[in-house]
């Protein structure tokens, strides 16, 4: 009964901006986050503009207390970033089409550890060698992520389940597999990557004034196309869509639901697939016998639920994760604790949930004009 | 005592974007069936969630027996006689009659055993008191729709309640169960029980009550004494204007046969048969309905026909094919068009908007997308504003709107507008019309007549007798899942099409 009827049109009002704009409402919170982010180093005595001018200088390279200009911070700043928009990428699909996929980090993982043997073992040839990499990355993904998809599909396993455990059989297995057979690994390494698989870029390279951003780049930028269209362009998009609001009306309708809800975990799987390889073949030059969770998979809920869903939310939020990240050393170079971007990170998700606060309070004032 | 038993003066209750009580008040007298008359929607189900506790109202006073009272929950109003008997019956299946009865406050005998011999024996004879022939040791799950009502009845009365609540009591009875219904009400006054009948069926109020409230959008329109009145003013009452019963339509031309069911069985939820053995028929230009309590195997049977369920035997043929076995998007293909019951749950994507919910069936195909599977927007668009024309769906932003923001009328309209716009051979109807308000239900009921003038098939389920009577050509008794007659409907007779409900086989 109460969707019975909407509020009426206003003129321009702040609350009303809030209900029907998520992008609005985003930021906001991320606004609040620095706000309060501010507050807490004046706090502790510092003073929050060198927090200002040390993000000022990941963005733009200018680094305002020496005056001095270097575009490599800005090559870092993306560098930190892609892996962050990818995660995004992948919860938000996963999301957009009713799951719940919190094993992107198994799925970056998945995608990491295939690039690895195939940067180390399949023959060197130059321009081949490091596409592969990036398609073993990516089937690797999408198969980890198909799995969950798969298992919810035709056992109707809840995918929230399987992927947890997944992401620690990822991290496991890819412990044991990088140790026991990637050529002369150790006990944290194996040997360094030929050039030929590697992601660098030497246009970007001097452009960025040696940054180690590289060809990753353009598979991050066309992973926010690929997303928006198949989303909003494709049949396909169109029935894991429908299948994802309502499952029932889906099969009604003759959509087939169980192959849709494995397809959208293989393409969620497949972004975070190439999260994982884009940071292997692009920030190291050596296979990683994985410490532990790398927390990209994680990070990338937030950046997802920060970015509404959406593809260029996605990627505006990861920027802004990403950039959080990279500020770390030049804040503590300026004496601010590093830890203030973790509060800000963690305020604006937890500020993320004004979402339905503004919803009620919509509701409430709706229900005071139809009183009067 | 006082002049009413119960008063509720100047009840407002605001939701956001709606007032659902808008200064309602209601007044019954001691020892009156008051019938609370209205549309879905009016208002009435709040006013009495009310009474009953389970809402604050937002302003207005409930006064007993001229006493002010308060009223939170539903223990207050049992603490001061006032009992429901909810339209979605609350027993435990596999209890008996009285243990559901003693629910909430189990007698405990030596020992701190329960001890339900005394319950049993006040039950009983609360059941001889009202003649509501209720054993108080048989098991709900084995006694029927009727009696499992007659419990809960008994559950009120074994609580004390001097002021009975009944929700819509007859939309899960066969005619012949609603006249014993009656007879119960006959009864409850005569031993001094004040009740509130609420419901939107006149012929209810004209048998059962003395006085009646009619509600339409919140306010009160107006109670009047149910002898100086009739029907037809009483429908203007609820409606605001005046209404046409009955469809008009010209006699069927029953062409090829489309739909044929073939000794159709399929297996309920519980892995029971709820559809046994069910052939049946349905030719191109006639409109056939199964007329049938809720529960009595419907939902499987549509499911089998449009493939949301597979039968465990028999066939269903399609214009002579056999589909038993074919996948739904084929079945739309072949020309099935199929009007869910539950619409939220089967006919719409509420998130999505109105467009896209038009081409939900027919989104994969051109020109709505391509041969490379990209979707098409201007002829999506063009065909929803073509839609919203020709079906009169009302809709804010056009094709625009959410689904979910529509008016259930016109999100109903919507689903036929897809489902008779697929071009189908064959129609399946379900619950077409329900909680509706009249005007949609007199659109869509003519929509279905012009599609069957048109040489389709119609197949239409309902619970609302009254509904396949008027618009069916043939008429088919549906119980336990076994088609028990079929009648013409210019020849049907309700009390023969109730008998055939309730399982009693036409001679």
């Amino acid at each position: 009964m109460p969707d019975k009827a909407l509020p009426p049109k206003e003129k321009f009002d702040l609350i009303d901006l809030f209900t029907r704009s998520n992008g609005a409402v985003s930021l906001l919170v991320i606004a609040l986050g620095f706000v309060f982010g501010s507050l807490f180093i004046l706090l502790v005595g510092r003073d929050p503009v060198n927090m200002f001018s040390a993000l000022l200088q990941v963005v733009t390279g200018w680094d305002s207390s020496r005056g001095v200009w270097n575009a490599r911070y800005i090559g870092e700043w993306f560098v930190a970033s892609m892996p962050l928009v990818l995660c995004g990428l992948s919860m938000a699909f996963a999301a957009r089409t009713g799951l719940f996929n919190i094993g992107a980090e198994g799925q970056y993982i998945a995608g990491l550890t295939a690039a690895q043997f195939v940067a180390l073992l399949f023959p060197p040839i130059p321009g081949l060698h490091w596409l592969v990499c990036v398609l073993a990355g990516l089937l690797a993904g999408a198969a980890w992520g198909g799995i969950a998809g798969w298992l919810k599909a035709k056992y109707t396993v809840s995918e929230v389940v399987t992927t947890i455990m997944l992401n620690y059989i990822a991290l496991y297995v890819s412990q044991w597999l990088t140790h026991a057979f990637a050529p002369g690994a150790n006990t944290y390494r194996t040997k360094a990557y030929p050039a030929t698989s590697l992601l660098a870029n030497p246009w970007i390279e001097d452009l960025t004034n040696g940054s180690r951003l590289g060809n990753g780049l353009w598979f991050m930028l066309l992973s926010v196309l690929v997303f928006w269209f198949i989303i909003d362009r494709t049949r396909l998009g169109f029935s894991l869509r429908a299948t994802g609001f309502n499952k029932e009306a889906a099969r009604a309708s003759g959509i087939k639901v169980q192959s849709a809800i494995t397809t959208s975990m293989v393409i969620s799987g497949a972004f975070a697939g190439l999260a994982g390889v884009i940071v292997s073949m692009g920030s190291f030059s050596y296979g990683r016998v994985l410490p532990g969770m790398e927390n990209y998979g994680f990070n990338g809920i937030a950046v997802a639920l920060v970015g509404n869903v959406t593809a260029i939310g996605s990627l505006l939020a990861g920027l802004l994760f990403g950039m959080l990240n990279s500020a770390q050393p030049l804040m503590q170079s300026r004496e601010i604790p590093k830890e203030i971007t973790w509060i800000i990170f963690g305020l604006v998700v937890v500020f993320i949930s004004f979402r339905n606060g503004f919803k009620l309070l919509a509701d409430w004032r709706a229900k005071q004009r139809t009183k009067s | 005592m006082a002049d009413y038993a119960i008063e509720m003066l100047g009840i407002t209750k605001v939701f956001p974007g709606i007032i659902a009580n808008d200064n309602v008040t209601l007044q019954v007298k001691p020892n009156e069936v008051h019938a609370l008359l209205g549309e879905n929607g009016a208002g009435k189900s709040t006013l009495m969630s009310i009474l009953f506790g389970l809402y604050d109202p937002d302003g207005g006073s409930i006064r007993i027996g001229g006493r002010e009272v308060k009223i939170s929950n539903p223990n207050d109003a049992y603490a001061h006689g006032i009992g429901m008997v909810h339209q979605h019956f609350k027993l435990v299946h596999n209890y008996t009659v009285t243990e559901n009865i003693v629910l909430g406050q189990i007698p405990r005998g030596f020992g701190g055993n329960t001890d339900l011999r005394e319950a049993e024996a006040r039950v009983a004879a609360l059941s001889e008191k009202y003649g509501l022939n209720v054993d108080p040791r048989a098991k709900i799950e084995s006694i029927t729709v009727g009696m499992q009502q007659r419990v809960e009845i008994l559950k009120i009365l074994y609580r004390n309640a001097d002021l009975m609540i009944f929700d819509e009591p007859t939309a899960v009875l066969t005619p012949q169960e609603i006249d014993e219904l009656m007879v119960t009400f006959q009864r409850l006054k005569a031993e001094g029980k004040t009740i509130i009948l609420i419901t939107h069926k006149l012929k209810e109020i004209t048998e059962a009550a003395d006085r009646c409230t009619v509600l339409r959008r919140g306010q009160v329109v107006g109670t009047v004494t149910v002898s100086d009145t009739t029907e037809q003013a009483l429908a203007e009452m609820m409606v605001g204007r005046p209404v046409t019963f009955g469809i008009e339509k010209a006699p069927a031309q029953p062409g090829e046969v489309v739909l044929s069911l073939q000794g159709l069985t399929v297996k309920g939820d519980k892995g029971n048969e709820a559809v046994r053995n069910l052939s049946l028929e349905v030719r191109a230009g006639e409109i056939v309905g199964i007329a049938g309590v809720d529960g009595n195997g419907q939902t499987e049977l549509l499911a089998a026909i449009t493939g949301l369920a597979t039968p465990s035997g028999g066939k269903v043929l399609l214009k002579g094919k056999d589909i038993t076995r074919v996948s739904i998007r084929e079945r739309i293909r072949k020309g099935i068009g199929h009007v869910p019951e539950d619409r939220h749950k089967y006919g719409l994507v509420l998130e999505f908007r109105l467009d896209e919910n038009l081409i939900l069936k027919t989104f994969d195909r051109t020109p709505y997308s391509n041969s490379l599977g990209l979707l098409n927007t201007a002829p999506r668009l063009e065909h929803a504003q073509q839609m919203i024309e020709q079906f009169d769906i009302r809709a804010g932003q056009g094709p625009f709107t959410k689904a979910r923001s529509m008016s259930g009328g016109n999100q109903q309209k919507a689903i036929i507008a897809r489902e008779i716009d697929l071009s189908p051979e064959l129609l399946v109807v379900a619950q077409p019309t329900r909680g509706l308000d009249v005007g949609a239900i007199e659109y869509i009921h003519k929509r279905l007549v012009d599609e069957r003038d048109k040489g389709r098939a119609v197949l239409v389920v309902s619970f609302e007798l009254d509904e396949i009577l008027n618009l069916c050509d043939r008429i088919a008794a549906l119980s336990k899942g076994e088609i028990v007659g079929i009648v013409p409907a210019d020849h049907a007779d309700v009390s023969q099409i109730g008998a055939m409900m309730a399982g009693v086989r036409h001679a």
